[in-house]
C-alpha cells in the first residue's frame, strides 16, 4: 500500500492550507484554506484506514466532512455579517480585539 | 477483473467491440462536459461544438452496439436466454463490501441508449440556434452534456450504486437547466421545486436499494458471485422464490416511490409542469428521453423485483397500475385548462408516463418499453415545435390564447411536424403512438386489468381532445397578440434575461417581421423527429404479423432457466433441459385460471406442458419456486394477440375525441358562441370543477401550505414551548439556588480568604499582561502563524524526544 505517498500528499495539502490561513487577507480564502487542512487530515485518516484494513478511518472522514460543512456554513455566515457591517472582508482590518 | 460469469456458459452468443465497450457511451459526454467547463469559452463556438460532437459520438457507439446486439440475438436459438453483456470493475472497497462499476447491456438498455443519444444530439443542434447569444451559452451546453451523460450512465449501469450515481447527476443537472435563467424569481423557484420534489422520492431509492442489498447479498454472492447491488443478481434473486415476501415488497415499494418522484407520477407530478420554466430544448430533452423516463426505466430494468414485489398478475390491481392509471386521467384533465402551450405538453407527458407505468404494472413490459421509444420522438418533436413557434413567431411567449393563432400559414414546416406528432401522440393509425399505446391498452386488458384498460381508453379520448384544443389555439383561427405583430414590452415571461442580451442581433428583427418560419438548425431536427414520429411504430408493428415484431424479439428478455455457474459444466449442450426450462404458465395459483387455458400461446413461448406435472418440479418454472439447478432472469409474460376490432375501437374513440374538441374549439375561440364562452363562470358545478383544475387539485397548496407549514410550524411551536417552560425553568431554578449559595460563599469565603490571594495574583497578572500586550495585535493571521509555529515546535520536540 502506498501509504507514504498519501502522507506526502496530505502534508503538502496541509502546508498549502497553513500558508493560506497565514498569508491570505480575504476571509473566504482563509475558510477555504481551513477546508484544505481538514481534507489533508481526511487523507491521513483514509491512508491509515487502508493500511490497517479497518473501517474506522472511513467513518471518521465522513464525520469530518459533515462537521466541516457545518463549520463552513457558520464561517460564511460570519463573513457575510462582517461584510454587511464593514463592506469589506479583509481580515487584517478586523483588529478590534487588539489588546 | 471482468465478471466473466455471464459469457462463459454460452460461447455461441456473438459479441463485438461496441458491445464490449458500451461503457464508453456515458464517458464520452462526461469528458466533453469537463472540457467545455474548462476550455469552452476559448473555443470558436463557445464549447457547443464539443457538446454536439460528444453526443453524436455516443450515438454512433450506441447504434454500433445495438447492431451487434441484434446479431447476437439473431444468432441464438429460440429457447436460449440472451445473456446481457456485463463487465464490472471494482469502484471502491469499504468495510469488506466491494462496490463495482461497469456495464449491463441488453436490449432494454440499448433501446434507451440509442433514443437518449439520438434525442440529445438533435436537441443540442437545435439549441445552437435557439440559445444563440445567451449569456450563459457555454454553461448551458456543459449542463446539457452532463445531463445526457447522467442518463446514459444510469442506463448502462451494472449495479444500483452506479444507477444512483446517474440518477443524482440528472437531478443536479435538471436543477441547473430549469433554473438556467435564474435571474427571474419564478425560474429559480421552479428549479428548487423540481429538485426538492424529486429528492423526496429519491429517499425511496436509497431505502429500496439498501433493503434489497441486505436481503439479496448473501444469495447473490453464493449463487452468482456478484454483490447484492448487481442488477443481474437482484433480477435473479427476485425470481428464485427465496426472498422473503416482506423484504421484496418493501424494496419494490420504496423503489417505486423514487420512480413516482422522478417520473412525475401522481402525487409527486407537481414539479414537472413547473419545470417548463427552463429553456425549451431542456423541456424537450427532459420530457422525452431523459429524466422523466428514468423512473419508468428503473421499473423496467428491475422488472423481476417489481414483478414479485408488487405481485403483478396476482390480482386485478397493484400499486403501479393504480398510480399509473390515476396519473393518466388527472394529468389529462389538467391539460384542458392550460393556456401555456408548453404546460399542455407537460401534462401530456405526465399522462403518457402514466401509460408506461400502467403498462409495466400490468405486465405489459414490451409495449411500455416500446412506448418509451416512440413517445421520445414525438414528444421531443412537439416541444421543439413549440420552441420554434416562440422563437420565430410569438416573440418568446408560450401563451396560446394571448399570443398565438393562425400560425399554419406562416410556419408550414413547424405546423406539419406538429400535426404528425400530435397524431402520433393521440395514437392514430399508422403513426408511431398507435403501435405502442394501443398495445399497452390491449395488453393491460388481456392481463386481466379490465378497469385499467377502460382508464387507458378514457385517457386516449382525453389526449385527443386536449391536443386538438392546443392545435386549434396555436395554428388555426386568427393571429393574436405577438403573432399578429403586436410588440410586447415585457417580452413574455422567462426570456427577459435572454433578450436583454441579444438585443443587437437578429432577434430584434421579430418585432418588425412578424411570424415567420424558423431557420434550418431548428427545422431539420423537427423534420427528422417528425419522420420518426410517423415511422418508428414499424419497429414493433404487431398488427402486421410476427415478422414485424422486431423489438419484441430483440429487446424482451426470454424467460428460461439458465444453469448456475456453480453447477454448469462449460460447453454442455443446452437443449437437453428444454422441457424443464420452458415456463408454460407463470402464475400457477394466482393468475386467473381461464387466462391460462383459453388464450393462444404468447409469442415465443414453448408448448404447454401439463400443469400438474410441473407443479411437482422444484426447478421448473421461472419465478414460482426455487430453481434447484438454475437461475432465471426474466419473468414469463403474456402477449395479447392483436385484433383489428379492438384497435379500430380505440382509434374511433380517438377520432371522436378530436372531432368533439374541434367543434367546441371552433365555437368557443373563433365564433365566440354565447353558449360556450363563459360557461364555466355561469354554471356552478362547472365553475367548481374548473377552479379545481386551475388550482391543480390544490396539491401545491397541500404540499406548501399544509404539509410544509403544518410540520414546520408545530415543531417550531413545540421547541419554543420547551424553551420557555422547561429549559428556562431549569435555568431559573439553578440561578436561584446559585444565588443563595453564592451569597453565603461571598460573605464567608470570598471576602476573607480569596480576596487576599486574588489581589496578589492580580498584581502578577497585570505585570504579565503588560509584558504580553504587543502579542495581542488583533490580527487573525498573526494568531494563526503563532499557533502553527507552536504546533510545529511541539511536533519537533515530540520527534526529538521519541527518537
Amino acid at each position: 500500500m502506498l501509504v507514504n505517498q498519501f502522507l506526502i500528499l496530505a502534508a503538502v495539502l496541509f502546508c498549502i492550507g497553513v500558508y493560506g490561513v497565514i498569508a491570505r487577507r480575504n476571509a473566504v480564502m482563509v475558510l477555504m484554506s481551513i477546508e484544505l487542512i481538514l481534507n489533508s487530515v481526511n487523507i491521513n485518516f483514509l491512508a491509515f484506514a487502508l493500511r490497517n484494513g479497518s473501517i474506522d478511518g472511513h467513518v471518521f472522514a465522513l464525520y469530518i466532512i459533515a462537521v466541516a460543512a457545518a463549520e463552513v456554513g457558520v464561517g460564511l455566515a460570519l463573513v457575510l455579517l462582517v461584510y454587511r457591517n464593514r463592506k469589506s472582508i479583509a481580515l487584517d482590518e478586523l483588529s478590534e480585539m487588539k489588546g | 477483473m471482468f465478471a466473466e460469469a455471464s459469457t462463459v456458459a454460452h460461447e455461441a452468443l456473438s459479441s463485438g467491440w461496441f458491445l464490449e465497450h458500451a461503457f464508453l457511451i456515458p464517458i464520452i459526454p462526461a469528458v466533453a462536459f469537463a472540457l467545455i467547463i474548462f476550455f469552452g469559452k476559448k473555443l470558436p463556438m463557445k464549447g457547443s461544438e464539443l457538446g454536439v460532437l460528444s453526443m453524436v459520438a455516443s450515438l454512433v457507439f450506441s447504434v454500433g452496439a445495438a447492431l451487434q446486439w441484434i446479431t447476437r440475438v439473431n444468432g441464438a436459438t429460440e429457447e436460449q436466454f440472451i445473456d446481457p453483456v456485463i463487465r464490472s470493475w471494482t469502484w471502491w472497497n469499504s468495510g469488506g463490501f466491494e462496490f463495482g462499476i461497469g456495464q449491463h447491456i441488453d436490449g432494454l438498455s440499448l433501446t434507451i441508449l440509442v433514443v437518449v443519444a439520438f434525442i440529445s444530439s438533435l436537441v443540442q443542434i437545435y439549441s445552437l440556434e435557439y440559445l444563440r447569444g445567451d449569456r450563459r451559452y457555454t454553461h448551458f451546453f456543459a449542463s446539457l452534456t452532463l445531463f445526457s451523460a447522467g442518463m446514459l450512465n444510469m442506463v448502462v449501469a451494472e449495479n444500483m450504486i452506479q444507477l444512483i450515481l446517474g440518477w443524482e447527476i440528472m437531478g443536479l443537472c435538471s436543477f441547473m437547466l430549469i433554473g438556467h435563467w435564474w435571474e427571474e424569481g419564478a425560474n429559480s423557484r421552479a428549479a428548487l421545486k423540481a429538485f426538492f420534489t424529486t429528492r423526496t422520492g429519491d429517499i425511496g431509492l436509497l431505502v429500496g436499494t439498501s433493503v434489497l442489498f441486505f436481503s439479496a447479498n448473501s444469495w447473490t454472492q453464493e449463487h452468482l458471485g456478484v454483490s447484492g447491488f448487481s442488477i443481474r443478481g437482484l433480477s435473479a434473486w427476485a425470481l428464485t422464490g427465496n426472498p422473503g415476501h416482506a423484504a421484496i415488497t418493501v424494496g419494490a415499494v420504496a423503489l417505486f416511490i423514487a420512480c413516482i418522484g422522478k417520473s412525475g407520477q401522481f402525487p409527486l407530478h407537481t414539479w414537472l409542469p413547473d419545470a417548463m420554466a427552463g429553456p425549451t430544448p431542456v423541456s424537450s430533452l427532459l420530457h422525452s428521453s431523459t429524466m422523466v423516463v428514468a423512473g419508468v426505466f428503473l421499473v423496467a430494468r428491475l422488472y423481476p423485483v417489481f414483478f414479485e414485489g408488487m405481485n403483478i398478475f396476482g390480482s386485478g390491481v397493484n400499486l403501479i397500475t393504480l398510480i399509473g392509471g390515476i396519473t393518466i386521467v388527472i394529468a389529462a384533465a389538467l391539460a384542458f385548462v392550460q393556456t401555456d402551450i408548453k404546460k399542455v405538453l407537460a401534462y401530456s407527458t405526465v399522462s403518457q408516463l402514466g401509460y408506461m407505468m400502467m403498462g409495466l404494472g400490468a405486465g405489459a413490459w414490451m409495449p411500455a418499453v416500446f412506448h418509451i421509444f416512440t413517445h421520445a420522438f414525438f414528444k421531443a418533436c412537439l416541444f421543439l415545435a413549440a420552441g420554434s413557434i416562440s422563437h420565430s413567431a410569438s416573440h418568446h411567449s408560450f401563451e396560446m390564447k394571448k399570443d398565438m393563432g393562425g400560425l399554419r400559414k406562416f410556419m408550414p414546416i413547424t405546423f406539419t411536424t406538429w400535426i404528425i406528432s400530435t397524431l402520433a401522440l393521440c395514437g392514430v393509425f399508422p403513426f408511431a403512438g398507435f403501435f405502442s399505446k394501443d398495445e399497452i391498452i390491449d395488453n393491460v386488458g388481456h392481463n386481466g386489468y379490465t378497469v385499467f384498460m377502460v382508464v387507458g381508453l378514457i385517457g386516449a379520448f382525453m389526449t385527443a381532445a386536449y391536443m386538438t384544443r392546443a392545435t386549434y389555439l396555436t395554428f388555426f383561427g386568427e393571429p393574436r397578440g405577438a403573432s399578429a405583430g403586436e410588440s410586447h414590452d415585457d417580452h413574455g415571461d422567462a426570456h427577459a434575461a435572454h433578450d436583454t442580451h441579444d438585443a443587437h442581433d437578429s432577434h430584434d428583427a421579430h418585432a418588425s417581421h412578424g411570424p415567420h418560419e424558423s431557420n434550418l438548425l431548428i427545422t431539420v431536427p423537427l423534420m427528422i423527429l417528425a419522420t420518426l414520429a410517423l415511422g418508428a411504430g414499424l419497429f414493433n408493428a404487431t398488427p402486421f404479423g410476427e415478422s414485424w415484431e422486431r423489438m419484441t424479439k430483440w429487446v424482451e428478455p426470454r424467460s428460461v432457466v439458465v444453469e448456475d455457474m456453480a453447477h454448469a459444466s462449460v460447453g454442455e449442450t443446452r437443449g437437453v433441459r428444454t422441457e424443464d426450462t420452458v415456463a408454460p404458465e407463470l402464475m400457477m395459483s394466482a393468475a386467473p385460471a381461464e387466462t391460462a387455458a383459453g388464450e393462444e400461446a404468447p409469442v415465443g413461448e414453448a408448448p404447454h406442458a401439463a400443469e400438474g406435472e410441473h407443479g411437482a418440479h422444484a426447478e421448473s418454472v421461472c419465478g414460482t419456486s426455487t430453481p434447484e439447478i438454475g437461475t432465471c432472469y426474466a419473468p414469463q409474460l403474456h402477449h395479447a394477440p392483436f385484433k383489428w376490432s379492438k384497435a379500430a375501437m380505440s382509434v374511433i374513440i380517438v377520432l371522436v375525441g378530436m372531432l368533439l374538441s374541434w367543434l367546441i374549439s371552433v365555437q368557443m375561440y373563433t365564433k365566440k358562441s354565447g353558449f360556450f364562452v363563459g360557461l364555466t363562470s355561469r354554471n356552478k358545478l362547472l365553475a367548481l370543477g374548473y377552479g379545481f383544475l386551475v388550482n391543480k387539485y390544490y396539491l401545491d397548496h397541500l404540499y406548501e401550505k399544509v404539509i410544509v407549514h403544518g410540520i414546520a410550524h408545530p415543531i417550531a411551536k413545540a421547541a419554543y414551548w420547551v424553551n420557555q417552560n422547561i429549559l428556562d425553568g431549569i435555568v431559573n431554578g439553578a440561578g436561584l439556588v446559585t444565588r443563595r449559595v453564592a451569597g453565603w460563599v461571598y460573605r464567608n469565603v470570598d471576602q476573607r480568604v480569596v480576596d487576599g490571594a486574588v489581589n496578589g495574583s492580580g498584581a502578577v497578572a497585570r505585570g504579565t499582561g503588560n509584558a504580553l500586550r504587543p502579542v495581542q495585535s488583533g490580527k487573525v493571521s498573526q494568531y494563526g502563524a503563532l499557533l502553527f509555529a507552536a504546533a510545529a515546535v511541539a511536533g519537533l520536540v515530540l520527534i526529538i524526544v521519541n527518537t
